[in-house]
């Protein structure tokens, strides 16, 4: 018991000074990297919960896709930043605000929970001995199967649409055809061309 | 109290540390002779004999090749970012070689016998392309950084596809344990039923550890050595054995989903006499000589041609591959 808690202590310290980090730095390229740390220690924390399924989903996920392509844009940006701490100070009520409200919410959340919920009632991550990925996959896929498509087909309505958006439509495409290249032959494409000498073509 | 403390937790950890000391160093020593293997291999299709002056046949040549890095002097660029240039490959090794917590050599013989494991290597094998991004950035060179985006894109497009192959095989198994994937296989190995999948994986592997032909982002042609152009002395001896560790992974992973893993091809008298772990070796070897022959044999592939392959080629079939064995094996009843 003594361990778990220790290493809950470690990944929850971990993720919230690498949290705090992802917006302290002034590379936002370590401002990726912290992220990376910060759904590291989070993928910790769901091992202790047991929840190891969740853990190694997030780490693919997250980690090993969306942070993928975040470092990859953040990595082209050229970045100035004199200018970039320039607007801070005009930027800063707005954010103060949205922070309060998250901050306020979270506080909510965490007063319900705590009086509402029962502690001895909290879920399980493995319900009537199923191991977590069976336990997932019938609440997706069984369960909750036409909201799951739904957010799916949503997903793939918003990835159609984002490529739509940026599709730049030129007038002379150079685009290759495989099959044409493919069914070429030497008689279509060489020709002897004889020259007599002194004549040219 | 003193010996409930022991026995509880300083003797398992102690154990767990001890094994993975182990397999680190197996892995290690067996990653010098996978090297010599591979340079051998093309030497001999070329013709050539390859390194013979270190030790017999040449066989300590990987072990001097390491101490000559060792000895150099790391070389920093000026204007490279210090902590992330001097992370990066050490985020390759370590990734490479933890992935090898959860293999099972032999019934058992893993280190951490998780419930997830496949998942869990899938993971850390994603992962693989922080070392040789960090390592591109942080160089501040126009050829490394060139040579890290390739790699992202490349390693992101083809993991896609590993991920449906392994989706196949574990449809088939019911279970994401390696040993459960491994049983599994007892009457007939995946590579039989899956070929098409196995075909797949192997060329995705080749993909996702920047292998020939797929080896773009470290195209001397082009790029003069890619991510690792600034990389000099240790770290560069440390990109290398991350590189090789995930080669020998990709091994390791085609073995235990593909080819029965340390079960012997058919369960007869002499073949079982054989133990299990050097069935695993020698499919493990097997699949690594296929890597270095594809060196050989395959020409570098054009990058608009390795990404076509990748998603419009791969990704339908592999998809294809996950509805059809979802299909056949609903139909049939055998769905576990």
């Amino acid at each position: 018991m003594t361990l778990t808690s220790l290493a809950f202590y470690l990944f929850a310290t971990v993720s919230v000074a690498s949290a705090f980090m992802v917006i302290a730095s002034r590379n936002p390229v370590y401002s990726v990297l912290f992220l990376i740390l910060t759904f590291f220690n989070s993928a910790g924390l769901f091992v202790l919960l047991g929840a190891e399924f969740l853990a190694l989903i997030l780490v693919v996920v997250y980690v090993g896709a969306v942070a993928v392509l975040f470092l990859f844009v953040v990595m082209m940006l050229d970045i100035d930043f004199a200018e970039l701490n320039e607007g801070f100070l005009q930027y800063m009520p707005i954010g103060a605000t949205v922070g309060l409200i998250l901050l306020l919410e979270l506080l909510l959340v965490f007063g319900a929970s705590s009086t509402l919920v029962d502690k001895g009632q909290l879920p399980s991550a493995t319900p009537d001995g199923m191991t977590n990925a069976q336990a997932l996959g019938r609440v997706l896929y069984t369960d909750y199967i036409f909201l799951f498509q739904t957010a799916g087909a949503i997903l793939l309505v918003a990835m159609i649409g984002a490529i739509v958006l940026t599709l730049v439509k030129s007038n002379n495409p150079k685009r290759q055809d495989i099959a044409k290249q493919n069914a070429r032959t030497r008689d279509g494409a060489v020709e002897l061309v004889d020259i007599e000498p002194g004549e040219g073509l | 109290m003193d010996s409930v403390f022991f026995d509880s937790y300083i003797w398992p950890a102690l154990l767990v540390t001890l094994h993975s000391l182990a397999i680190i160093l197996a892995l290690l020593v067996s990653l010098a002779f996978f090297m010599l293997a591979d340079r051998k291999i093309w030497a001999a299709a070329q013709l050539r004999k390859g390194p013979t002056v270190v030790g017999p046949f040449g066989l300590l040549q990987s072990f001097a090749d390491i101490a000559k890095y060792l000895f150099k002097e790391i070389i920093i660029p000026t204007t490279a970012n210090k902590p992330v240039f001097l992370l990066a490959p050490f985020v390759t090794m370590f990734l490479a070689l933890s992935a090898w917590a959860v293999i099972p050599v032999n019934e058992g013989w893993a280190v951490a016998d998780i419930n997830v494991g496949i998942l869990y290597i899938f993971a850390i094998s994603s992962l693989g392309v922080y070392g040789v991004i960090m390592g591109g950035w942080a160089s501040n060179s126009k050829y490394p950084f060139l040579g890290a985006l390739r790699s992202a894109a490349q390693m992101v497009s083809y993991e896609v596809s590993i991920g449906l192959v392994i989706i196949t095989v574990l449809l088939c198994v019911g279970s994401l344990n390696l040993t459960d994937i491994v049983l599994a296989q007892k009457t007939v190995w995946f590579a039989v039923p899956l070929f098409p999948m196995f075909v797949v994986f192997f060329i995705s592997a080749l993909a996702e550890t920047n292998r020939p032909p797929f080896d773009l982002p470290e195209a001397e042609s082009e790029l003069v050595s890619g991510f690792m152009t600034e990389y000099s002395s240790t770290p560069y001896v440390v990109f290398m054995i991350g590189e090789l560790a995930n080669i020998v992974l990709m091994c390791a992973m085609m073995t235990i989903l593909f080819l029965g893993g340390w079960l012997p091809p058919v369960d007869l008298a002499p073949f079982n006499w054989v133990p299990g772990p050097v069935w695993f070796i020698v499919k493990m070897g097997f699949m690594f000589f296929m890597f270095a022959m594809m060196k050989v044999i395959v020409p570098r592939y054009r990058y608009d041609q390795l990404m076509r392959l990748g998603w419009k080629v791969f990704l339908p079939l592999s998809l294809f591959y996950v509805v059809l064995v979802a299909g056949f094996l609903q139909y049939f009843d055998m769905a576990s």
